[in-house]
């Protein structure tokens, strides 16, 4: 397992010093002046044009550009929003809500989309295999602002069951129907996915051995149905981290929350570039680490894995 | 020594048990290739008849939005009937604007339909070339495109889209499309590789080799067209979900310019009227919705049609 | 009306005794799209305690599924559309769910066929026979855990206890089988079914687990029904044989008699085919002893075979047409860290191919002859030694040479459901060689496939229907006619009759055997049975982990083999003990 563990940490080094180099190159290096690309319609004054580019090292070749910026990435400084304030400071404050939704987003979608699929796997063909499909079908068609504002319609304006606003502290009640709106596409892959894995599962060959030991059909579902659909769950879920990011931007800016995810919803409405490519280059860093986490769970829970060249 | 307690020696009838000649083809039945297995499995299903003819549609419309409404969406707005509630000959109302719900949502059906056709089209095309090479001739060529593939995959398509989109001047729906599938091909990439390394690796790739059929032919003749179908599916699916990637750049204001008439930006504009006129948001929404759903539904019917273990249960 | 031949009655008062198991008239059927289609249609099986009884079938027979429906573990589509199961009485198609699942492991017992997917692949060994153990009530928490270790080492695995933590993929097959045994055995069941459970295994290693099977089956007193394909392995294990075909009991009865005398045709068919029983008449007859077992020749190939081996045996020596000196095959794997550990899947292998014989290459897995035929059809390349074809050599040949040389030389591989393109029809699948080599026009390739066609007995028809519509043996001969499109010297067949029927085995080699005569063809014949080898080789290399053990004629191999391991290869032919009732 710590072999295992090594060599990941080892192949995540190059994605993660080319996701950055990457996004900068994408910001700093196209044709045209970035100053232009960034601050676009609200162009600095003359005089601050000189300090910014002094800022953002834009005399120096790109590379050397590129490894200021990471180096001082490590350091901890993660570059200036638009109004000057360090990106650090903005992420301090805005994380934990963000995590806090997060969290319960994937608690939702997790607990709720693997019971779905595991009773709509065992029930194929019946009718709550086929409204579980349909469902899925839908939460994945309809995209998530919509969902959003229909859930805050209905639930927070019409049936008041909520606030369609969450207050500055984001305590865990208040941040309940976000997390049901950015779990929601998520929860819909996870009840197809699982549905799928516990269909094919109920036929595998070590299902029917199971059974012929003498074990309860409860038993044979849990450890053995249950436990081998999981693997492919928790696969998608490391890739799923991607859309559950951008969720957070669209359902935190539309309810109105004050997490990362809001705070760069903002800055992209207000066009304030600088911020936006900040906030995203260290998303992509959470993101990278947090696949990482995810094979290692994978690797957990499939002995096979770890035990492969 | 033989126990006495056992089954007698017991031969059935003949008669009741008729014995065939040893593996005579049954020359009656039809012959039917992959493709036609697929089709007819598709063709029984009332979910495929319902998805096409949705697509059909929605392509109708976006090709000739003339032919579902006289009202011109853009020229005709009369800001006298803003937020107005349906009437005759405008049957969803109206917008903040003035303009007519309907038109602009007939209208707006050609912006997201290009982008998605176009992102699907591109992704698909360097995804299967990439794919393809890297599994078949492997070696430090697979090595490349796989980092490559790698970091690309490391930035989520619609982040990658906003930081590119943000520092891009005005959006086109080439440069949206465009856009989009810079971020979103090494998912089918892989794909194509995982299938490619698996046709190569197949018996009959073997057999082709040993009978002198030249490399690249092999390719072009037997891998590929047996590691297609996966990417079919994934392809059809894409194409909904880019739909929704472009109106969720555009509700977020750096998608399609507000002169471009799309669903994203109808939405988005809609939101403000959200608690008294809802409609108005409602119907582009509904709109983007059911096509989005025509694509996902035709995809789910394709993976189960060319699902080789679903075939052989039939 | 059935024909009672022998007279079972027995003298005194055995004549009450219930069997053990009863199956009558049982009908199984599976719900497809097209209605429900039966599988076994009217079995009765008779077994009483202490006894084996194997039942034997080809695919299709209904066998396996008779097995699976004793205990309900038929899968999702299927079900008992009529008959009765007896178990001591009870019968069993009646029961609750609950009731058969407290039947299940504690009175009867089950060993499934490939150990590989029978095991959970997520939980470690320790946990998944514990719990066979824990759910049969035979012990709880501490003693569960020292039930488990005595288990696995009754079944022979020497180091359970060190082994309990470890996963099924760390764990040989014979040691995979050995631990489903043991926990098909655990509860010292009455009744254990035992489904192929070593069809998936090496020929010496099925020897070993059947042998401690028999053991411990005689010493717990269980009884046991065998499913096989295998008559020869059938008749050897089991006093009571029961023939299926097609979902119905064709014959049945004490095994020694239907091998002598089989009276329905299919079961004769069976007998004079099964290369086990085949190879051992073969040697019977030349080597006639009293007290050999009478085994039914009907109209089977063996003398035919013989009469050639002799001819050939008596025609002068001839030049080596593929001659092989001293080839290795070293492969390199990255193992942990960065080093690389080197696999000798080949290790300086030398031997000579006369025109017109049939060599086989006979190992069990591991043994590299897959890598010999891979390097004489110059798929990988050798990492030292040289191959001779006609004088010329293969080695390192690029572009026209080797074009040249593939025509020559042209394979036939095993899995008949892998080597043809699903997408490509039979005619193009066979043209496929001649448009590569730029044979002929499109009519002379369509004359060409035509006569290919013939040659394998399949009809003009065919050409157009794609494999997956055609059974195993039918694609196989679509893989012979494909290899012979160029008109080659040589085959060379890894392993081209192991994934088939008895029958239709017994079809293909008969083609072969045409073939070879008609055409002058030379065979490489890559295999892991030695019985097939006594009915078509004219000379055997034996190997083991990547050397040559033994190389000889057939007939000197059989009658007089020199090393250990080859004895070991012939002794694991099934059928070598027929020693019925215990």
């Amino acid at each position: 397992m710590l072999w295992y563990t090594g060599r990941r940490v080892l192949q995540m080094i190059p994605v993660f010093f080319g996701a950055t180099f990457l996004i900068y190159f994408m910001v700093f290096s196209l044709p045209g002046d970035p100053i232009a690309a960034l601050y676009g319609d609200r162009p600095p004054a003359p005089g601050v044009i000189e300090q910014i580019r002094a800022q953002y090292n834009l005399d120096k070749p790109l590379i050397q550009q590129y490894l200021i910026y990471i180096g001082n990435f490590f350091q901890g400084d993660l570059g200036t929003t638009y109004s000057g304030r360090p990106v650090s400071d903005v992420m301090a404050g805005a994380f934990p809500i963000t995590f806090r939704l997060a969290m319960l987003a994937l608690f939702f979608e997790s607990v709720a989309g693997v019971v779905v699929g595991l009773i709509a796997g065992l029930r194929k063909g019946k009718w709550f295999d086929a409204s579980a499909l349909v469902v899925s079908l839908l939460l994945i068609s309809v995209p998530t602002f919509v969902l959003g504002f229909l859930f805050r319609l209905i639930f927070g304006v019409q049936l008041g069951w909520f606030r369609t606003t969450v207050s500055s502290e984001a305590p865990w009640g208040e941040l309940i129907l976000p997390a049901l709106v950015l779990a929601s596409v998520s929860f819909a892959y996870i009840v197809r996915l699982t549905r799928a894995s516990v269909a094919d599962n109920l036929n595998a060959d070590f299902v029917r051995t199971a059974t012929a030991k003498g074990l309860s059909r409860r038993r044979v579902v849990t450890v053995h149905v249950l436990r081998n659909s999981l693997v492919p769950v928790v696969t998608f879920l490391g890739v799923d981290l991607g859309s559950l990011m951008v969720g957070a931007i669209i359902t935190e800016g539309i309810f109105n929350i004050n997490g990362v995810g809001g705070t760069v919803y903002k800055a992209i409405v207000l066009g304030e570039s600088t911020t936006v490519v900040s906030f995203i280059a260290v998303m992509v860093v959470i993101f990278v680490l947090a696949n990482l986490l995810v094979d290692l769970l994978y690797a957990a829970l499939d002995p096979r894995i770890r035990y492969a060249k | 020594m033989p126990s006495k307690r056992g089954q007698a020696h017991f031969v059935a009838e003949l008669e009741d048990t008729p014995v065939a000649p040893v593996d005579r083809l049954d020359e009656s039945q039809k012959a039917r290739s992959t493709w036609a297995d697929a089709w007819d499995s598709m063709r029984r299903r009332p979910m495929f008849w319902i998805s096409s003819v949705l697509i059909v549609l929605i392509a109708v419309i976006a090709l000739f939005p003339g032919l579902f409404t006289s009202v011109s969406p853009s020229l005709g707005c009369d800001l006298g009937k803003s937020n107005g509630g349906p009437e005759a000959g405008h049957p969803f109302g109206f917008t903040r604007q003035g303009c007519d719900v309907y038109a602009r949502t007939i209208f707006g059906t050609q912006a997201s339909v290009t982008v998605g056709l176009l992102a699907t089209a591109l992704v698909t095309l360097i995804g299967v070339v990439i794919g393809s090479l890297a599994g078949y001739y492997g070696g430090w060529l697979d090595a490349i495109v796989s980092r490559v593939g790698d970091i690309f995959f490391a930035i989520p398509t619609i982040l990658g889209a906003i930081v590119l989109m943000s520092v891009l001047p005005a959006a086109t729906p080439t440069s949206v499309a465009f856009v989009l599938s810079i971020f979103a091909w090494p998912q089918i990439a892989r794909i194509m590789r995982g299938a490619v390394l698996s046709a190569t690796n197949s018996d009959y790739v073997m057999a082709s080799t040993a009978l002198g059929v030249s490399r690249f032919r092999i390719l072009l003749r037997h891998v590929i067209p047996n590691s297609i179908a996966p990417v079919i599916v994934i392809a059809t699916v894409s194409l909904g979900t880019f739909i929704v990637a472009e109106s969720t750049l555009s509700f977020l204001g750096i998608g399609l310019p507000t002169s471009v008439m799309s669903w994203g930006n109808d939405i988005s504009q809609a939101q403000t009227s959200l608690v008294t006129n809802p409609q108005v948001l409602l119907y582009p929404a509904a709109a983007l919705s059911i096509t989005v759903l025509a694509f996902l539904m035709l995809g789910d019917i394709l993976r189960d049609a060319l699902d080789p273990k679903a075939r052989a249960l039939r | 009306m059935s024909q009672t031949l022998t007279d079972t009655t027995p003298e005194g008062t055995e004549s009450q005794e219930q069997p053990l198991l009863q199956i009558r008239g049982l009908e199984v059927g599976f719900q497809t799209q097209r209605g429900l289609i039966p599988a076994v249609r009217g079995v009765d099986i008779t077994l009483y305690s202490g006894q084996t009884l194997a039942i034997v079938g080809e695919s299709g027979s209904g066998k396996t599924t008779t097995a699976q429906a004793i205990i309900d573990l038929l899968p999702g589509a299927g079900k008992i559309t009529g008959g009765q199961v007896l178990f001591e009485g009870r019968d069993l198609t009646k029961l609750s769910p609950k009731d058969i699942q407290a039947v299940r492991g504690n009175l009867i017992g089950y060993v499934p066929q490939d150990p590989m997917s029978n095991l959970n692949p997520v939980w470690n060994i320790g946990f998944q026979v514990e719990e066979a153990i824990k759910a049969n009530g035979l012990a709880q928490g501490k003693a569960a855990r020292a039930r488990t270790i005595q288990v696995l080492q009754e079944a022979g695995l020497s180091d359970a206890a060190d082994r309990l933590k470890q996963y099924p993929h760390q764990f040989s097959g014979g040691m995979r089988q050995r631990v489903l045994i043991g926990i098909g055995l655990s509860a010292r069941p009455k009744l254990l079914i035992a489904d192929e459970p070593t069809s998936a295994l090496d020929v010496t290693v099925q020897r070993q687990i059947l042998d401690h099977l028999g053991t411990l089956t005689r010493d717990y007193g269980t009884s046991v029904l065998f499913i096989t394909h295998d008559l020869g392995l059938a008749a050897e294990r089991a006093e009571q044989l029961v023939v299926m075909y097609k979902g119905k009991v064709v014959e049945s009865g004490p095994s020694q008699e239907i091998l002598a005398n089989p009276q329905h045709p299919y079961t004769q068919r069976l007998v004079s085919a099964a290369p086990s029983l085949a190879s051992r008449r073969i040697q019977s007859a030349k080597h006639a002893s009293v007290g050999d077992t009478a085994i039914y020749s009907g109209d089977s190939l063996d003398d035919a075979m013989v009469s050639r081996a002799a001819e050939r045996e008596s025609a002068a020596p001839v030049k080596d047409l593929i001659s092989i000196d001293n080839i290795s095959k070293v492969y390199r794997i990255r193992k942990k860290g960065l080093r690389t550990d080197e696999l000798r899947a080949v290790d300086g292998v030398s031997f000579g191919i006369q025109k017109g014989t049939t060599t086989a290459l006979v190992g069990e897995s591991g043994s590299g002859k897959s890598t010999v035929a891979k390097l004489v059809l110059q798929l990988e390349s050798i990492t030292s030694g040289a191959i001779e074809f006609d004088g010329q050599d293969v080695a390192g040949l690029k572009g026209k040479a080797l074009l040249k040389f593939r025509r020559r030389v042209q394979p036939v591989f095993q899995d008949p459901y892998g080597s043809l393109d699903p997408q490509y029809s039979v005619g193009n699948t066979i043209a496929e060689p001649l448009l590569a080599h730029g044979v002929g026009t499109a009519k002379e390739r369509q004359a060409r496939v035509k006569e290919l066609l013939d040659q394998v007995s399949l009809p003009w028809s065919s050409r157009y229907r794609y494999p997956s519509e055609l059974s195993g043996g039918q694609r196989q001969r679509i893989a012979i006619a494909r290899a012979l499109a160029l008109k080659p010297d040589v085959l060379v067949l890894d392993e081209a009759v192991s994934a088939l029927d008895v029958l239709v085995q017994g079809q293909v080699l008969n083609l072969l055997t045409e073939l070879q005569t008609e055409l002058g063809l030379t065979y490489l014949f890559i295999t892991h049975d030695l019985a097939v080898v006594r009915l078509v080789a004219d000379n055997v290399c034996v190997m083991q982990k990547g050397r040559i053990v033994e190389a000889a004629s057939t007939d000197d191999v059989f009658d007089n083999p020199q090393q250990a391991y080859t004895q070991e290869l012939l002794a694991a032919i099934p059928g070598g003990n027929f020693q019925f009732g215990r």
